[in-house]
């Protein structure tokens, strides 16, 4: 059980440091123009840090305590696939789900 | 064309948020769950959402605390992963930059995965848009997702362990992110950012307090940049 002060401290501080971040360029820096080469990398955040979070998750699931999992495997990349396919986000989840669930019934 | 009324871009806005409901139902509901599962009362899971707003720092942290990890180590993680929000803030700037001080702290506030995400690439088509269109995307993409976050944080808290684990919930995060990111991979730049974060996350796996996600994450940055000048370079 966490203890309620710890929980407290703890989610103030990520609820204010997440703000400041939030803030720090769009409240701090305001309009003045950014170089070239900071909008450069900038436009590969997305691209970059979501894949990094994603790739271990899909290869050692939590759910398995990190063992290899084939439903889920299977899940990630139908997920991908209709992605790539399709453009369409919601498409992509929903087969990605529906995918997951079957390989759950049927190798689970 | 005729010029679009701010309450117009603001529909758009609502329209092109509406999706990511279906998406964050699942992803909030599964934080109320595992909050409540790990002693935290409906108040408490609603607090952790409405103060940090940002789904994989908030499992993150959770899971930490729950481990009975230090608690700066959980701060430091959560914010490590929030790291992204800094980018974000970052890519608006040239848009959002000149909108006076108390609306972008405002604004602020609502920089997360999907107001980013659909504001840049809109802002890039419709360069006659002005501030008040821009902010009025911005807040209607907003609108839709921020209160369902919320709403399911208390009932999925609510529900806590009535949920089983046969549902595989846990695995709505990685499907929910794979499908957010395939629209992105739109130049080899982009394609070749992703892959090198891919591989780098992997190795840098060993890393303690999700470091190898920043690592991995920079190193993406850094290949997307330096993709972008070769194929530039080849082009002239």
């Amino acid at each position: 059980m966490i203890d309620t002060t710890t929980l407290w401290i703890t989610m103030l501080s990520i609820g204010i440091g997440s703000y400041l971040m939030r803030f720090l360029f769009i409240g701090v820096i305001g309009d003045r123009p950014l170089p070239p080469w900071i909008l450069r990398h900038l436009r590969y955040t997305g691209v970059a840090v979501l894949p990094a979070l994603v790739a271990p998750l899909v290869l050692w699931p939590a759910a398995t305590d990190g063992a290899y999992d084939a439903p889920r495997l299977i899940a990630a990349f139908v997920t991908l696939a209709v992605g790539l396919w399709t453009r369409n986000v919601l498409l992509a989840i929903l087969s990605g789900g529906a995918s997951l669930y079957l390989g759950l019934a049927l190798l689970g | 064309m005729p010029r679009p009324t701010t309450k117009s871009v603001f529909w758009h806005g609502l329209r092109d948020g509406a999706p990511f409901i279906l998406v964050l139902v699942p992803f909030s509901t599964l934080f109320g769950v595992v909050a409540s599962e790990a002693g935290l009362n409906v108040i408490e899971a609603l607090t952790f959402s409405v103060m940090v707003l940002a789904g994989a720092a908030q499992f993150a942290a959770l899971q930490l605390l729950a481990e009975d990890a230090p608690t700066f180590i959980a701060i430091i993680t959560a914010l490590a992963v929030n790291l992204r929000m800094a980018m974000y803030s970052a890519a608006l700037t040239p848009y959002l930059g000149a909108a006076p001080l108390w609306q972008r702290a405002i604004a602020a506030y609502f920089v997360v995965d999907q107001t980013y995400a659909c504001s840049v690439v809109e802002y890039e088509k419709h360069t006659d848009w002005d501030m008040a269109h821009r902010l009025a995307y911005f807040f209607g993409v907003a609108a839709p997702v921020v209160p369902f976050w919320y709403g399911c944080t208390m009932a999925g808290a609510w529900l806590g362990t009535a949920i089983p684990d046969s549902l595989a919930l846990d695995f709505a995060i990685p499907i929910t992110f794979l499908a957010i990111i395939t629209p992105m991979l739109r130049t080899p730049a982009h394609v070749a950012a992703a892959i090198v974060a891919v591989v780098m996350s992997l190795i840098f796996a060993f890393l303690p307090y999700s470091l190898g996600v920043l690592v991995a994450g920079f190193a993406g940055m850094i290949t997307g940049a330096q993709v972008e000048v070769m194929l530039e370079r080849r082009q002239t």
